[in-house]
């Protein structure tokens, strides 16, 4: 039986907490009013992967778990009041709180949540979810009674208790699903601490108290006020006139001094590794880079050690790490790292190695183009990071630096030559981390467009293997094959700066932007 | 005149026709997908049957031509269809940013002529003076700026003299006055400042060019105050080349001050485009194209409306 709390709990590299906010006695009150640096395109946190929907939606809806973020990544109850695991996890039995009500007043049940999450595996012709792989091996939902829910799987899932704690599955009415299965993408009725106040398109979004809301006491807050704000100076400028009194997602280095600089100690700065990284892509369908050795070559000519102190300075990009984030419980420790192509600390070595490595291959005036997206941060400074180091090996690179859609689509239908790509993971899951690198069909993600048994094979494995050590093991094992081969390799992972007011108290900071973003907990401190 | 305003409105017909084909077709060369950007755009592990669904949920699998049928089809019933990214009406996404474009438009409309025509005529009235060298430093400043940078400076301005910035949601003009004037001066301000640039050295060199007419030395002949024979005579005619500039500026503020609304964060036309273009959103730009074009002609037959008014040589029959 594992019951909750049984995940080791570590809060990774969170540097300048403010430890303030745990002493204090919350007050009741105020209106906050934070920037969002971007707009949701819909309110359907199921068919959705960006923070914009969740920065958006989550004050006002409710999940089955979620992550206690103080001792991430540990979980606790949102919905559900307790739940037990089968030994054999292949059954999860949650007991919901009773009397929580929807913003419509209609009560929760263990349909809606049955509903939900029928939506989030299998939705109904014309409704998207971007979950139906993670809920694969849900078999049944049962609802023996209004407040118990019995997820009955199909295989064991080592990772299954925390995907029920991801920020994506808000609990819809199923009465409301029932009238219209896409009624979420256009209408918000949860069961969260805010009640959905108004959005005015293109300008912000505001919430108001949820009198009704199930945990007693909360929220503090009476109101807030998401304003979308995509221009960065526009958005630092408010930050410092107190227009806005928090940003979630991250600053740049440099944004942060200007902010430290400009505002003293009226500003909080918390900092965290964080659960996004960059990659460089090899297309293998493309000659020379349909040669291992050209990859490898490429791979071993970046000095990740020597350029994550550089980039620290200038770019959201810092922490050298493998397919896992560093630090994480489960990512390969510096002392295993190093011994990986394309992590060795001596760079001279890795360098002489990879201009023999390209001789062999017969191109050592290799040319190419290196398929970049015009987001400044942090693609721009890593494209021109790449350029050099492929300089010093006689490499000729171009940075072409491309629009969203135009650098998606390069990337997904395999017109490129070298691809600057990206992982976004929500938590440091490796069923979601390798999902990237399985094999050309088996994942959409997978912008290399290789084809490699083994790792499909290790990946499969390590799903189903229960034991953490055992699952470290086959993720390492999994790691060699993949940088040995250098189909594609995290270049580095992002560093998280999260600035505020420090009014703003009761936000926790985690290593992912789309955690912790319900406002239940939050309050000003004024 | 109003049979020569209704001709110039049919004409119209077949100008919209052909933009609303032009950009269509044009639009369906960039490369990209929506629904990729939608989608994947943030890294999500979406599989491509989801990918798959949604384009045809959107009416994208089908043939071009079918597209584009359907497309006209709706434009000849003023349905200019759903966002596809936001899946709302695209007339709905334009109004909530029409009111507050036009709003700047005009402000910095008023703010050009402000400017522009006392600056224009007292440097052409003392032509070679100090006076006019300082018009012509302001103006020629002016051009040199861009608005973009005159507003960043004005924000800076803003916020480390006075501690303070102007609200940054829109309120509407009727609801709340000072929340409304306060928020839009100050691009209006710096947006106005170059468009009044323009105009103010369009007024100068027409004046001066008029104030040597006959028509003018026959005036000041027959005794005429001065007074009356720069506003009657010559201002008059002076402007009609400013109005036509004003009329244009008009037109292309309502949809081209992109950076400028980045800068003041508001919510208006022009970050609507670039963000419409930024995520293949095929159908809001092909609404915000055919609304310009339509502002343009109206512009354009306004200001040929306006040249009868101010030139009594000028008829339209």
């Amino acid at each position: 039986m594992i019951r909750k709390g049984t995940m080791a709990l570590a809060v990774t590299a969170a540097l300048a907490f403010a430890g303030g906010a745990v002493a204090q006695t919350p007050k009741k009150g105020g209106s906050l009013t934070f920037a969002i640096s971007a707009e949701t395109p819909h309110y359907d946190c199921h068919g959705s992967d960006t923070y914009a929907t969740l920065h958006f939606a989550a004050p006002f809806y409710s999940t089955l778990l979620q992550f206690d973020l103080p001792k991430y990544p540990a979980i606790k109850g949102d919905l559900a009041q307790s739940w037990t695991t089968a030994p054999d996890q292949m059954s999860y039995t949650f007991k919901l709180h009773p009397n929580v009500k929807f913003a419509s007043g209609e009560p929760l049940t263990s349909a809606d949540v049955k509903a939900t999450y029928d939506r989030l595996r299998a939705p109904p012709q014309g409704v998207v979810s971007t979950r139906v792989a993670t809920f694969a091996d849900i078999g049944a939902i049962e609802t023996p009674d209004p407040l118990t829910v019995v997820f009955k799987m199909k295989a064991a899932n080592a990772a299954m208790l925390a995907h029920f704690a991801s920020p994506w599955n808000c609990i819809y009415s199923a009465k409301d699903l029932a009238a219209d299965a896409n009624s979420p993408k256009v209408k918000i009725n949860g069961t969260g601490p805010f009640i959905f106040n108004e959005h005015v398109k293109g300008s912000h979004v505001s919430g108001k108290r949820n009198p009704n809301y199930f945990k007693p006491g909360l929220p503090y807050l009476d109101e807030w006020k998401g304003v979308f704000m995509l221009q960065a100076a526009a958005m630092l400028n408010a930050l410092q006139g107190g227009q806005v009194l928090a940003e979630f997602r991250s600053l740049a280095p440099p944004e942060r001094d200007r902010m430290v600089q400009a505002m003293g100690d009226k500003i909080r700065i918390e900092e965290s590794s964080w659960t996004l990284n960059l990659l460089v892509t090899f297309n293998t369908e493309r000659k020379p880079f349909d040669d291992v050795r050209v990859r490898q070559a490429l791979v071993m000519a970046i000095d990740r050690w020597g350029g994550s102190q550089g980039l620290a300075r200038n770019s959201t990009l810092r922490h050298v790490g493998g397919v896992i984030r560093p630090g994480s419980p489960l990512a390969t420790p510096e002392a295993e790292l190093v011994k990986l192509p394309g992590f060795s600390k001596d760079i001279r070595k890795s360098r002489e190695d990879a201009r023999k490595l390209l001789r062999e291959a017969g191109v050592p005036d290799l040319k190419f183009v290196l398929h970049n997206r015009t987001i400044p941060q942090p693609y721009t400074p890593a494209g021109i990071f790449l350029v050099d180091q492929w300089r010093q090996i006689g490499v000729t690179v171009e940075n072409k630096q491309l629009e969203t859609a135009p650098y998606l689509a390069g990337l997904n239908s395999g017109n490129f030559d070298v691809a600057v790509d990206f992982s976004n993971l929500f938590m440091d899951d490796s069923s979601l981390g390798l999902t990237k690198y399985l094999s050309l069909g088996k994942s959409a993600e997978n912008r290399s467009r290789s084809v490699d048994a083994e790792l499909d094979s290790l990946y499969e494995r390590h799903m189903r293997e229960t034991d953490v050590a055992k699952r470290k093991q086959l993720i390492q094992a999994f790691e060699k094959r993949l940088f040995t081969q250098a189909y594609q390799q995290p270049l580095l992972w992002w560093h998280r700066i999260v600035a505020s007011h420090k009014v703003v108290m009761g936000w926790e900071m985690s290593p992912s932007h789309n955690l912790g973003q319900d406002l239940a907990q939050v309050w000003l401190n004024q | 005149m109003l049979r020569y305003a209704v001709q110039r409105l049919l004409l119209a017909i077949p100008t919209l026709i052909g933009v609303a084909i032009v950009s269509f077709f044009l639009l369906r060369v960039v490369p990209g997908d929506v629904v990729e950007v939608k989608l994947r755009g943030d890294g999500g592990a979406v599989t491509q049957e989801t990918i798959d669904m949604e384009r045809k949920r959107m009416g994208l699998d089908k043939p071009l031509m079918a597209q584009f049928g359907d497309w006209m089809l709706g434009l000849a019933t003023l349905n200019l269809g759903k966002s596809m990214w936001t899946d709302r009406p695209v007339v709905e996404e334009i109004a909530i940013r029409l009111e507050l474009s036009l709003q700047v438009a005009i402000m910095a409309s008023l703010v050009a002529v402000m400017l522009a025509v006392p600056l224009g005529t007292i440097a052409a009235l003392m032509r070679g003076t100090w006076v006019d060298y300082v018009v012509r430093i302001i103006t020629i400043a002016g051009l040199s700026i861009p608005s973009f940078w005159l507003g960043l400076m004005i924000m800076l301005m803003l916020l480390v003299l006075f501690n303070w910035l102007p609200p940054i949601t829109f309120t509407p003009l009727y609801v709340d006055p000072k929340a409304n004037l306060t928020q839009l001066i100050w691009p209006a301000m710096a947006v106005g400042y170059r468009y009044s640039a323009v105009t103010a050295r369009m007024v100068r060199s027409q004046l001066l060019e008029v104030m040597n007419e006959d028509y003018i030395r026959t005036a000041r002949a027959k005794g005429v105050y001065e007074k009356l024979v720069i506003t009657r005579h010559a201002l008059r005619n002076a402007l009609l080349p400013a109005i036509t500039v004003l009329g244009l500026e008009f037109a292309f503020l309502i949809g081209g001050l992109v950076v400028t609304e980045q800068v003041f964060n508001l919510n208006g036309i022009g970050k609507l485009f670039v963000q419409s273009v930024s995520r293949n959103d095929f159908t809001l730009i092909q609404g915000m194209v055919m609304m310009i074009a339509g502002f343009y002609i109206i512009v354009n037959l306004t200001i040929d409306m306006l040249y009868a008014v101010f030139d009594p040589r000028i008829r339209y029959r």
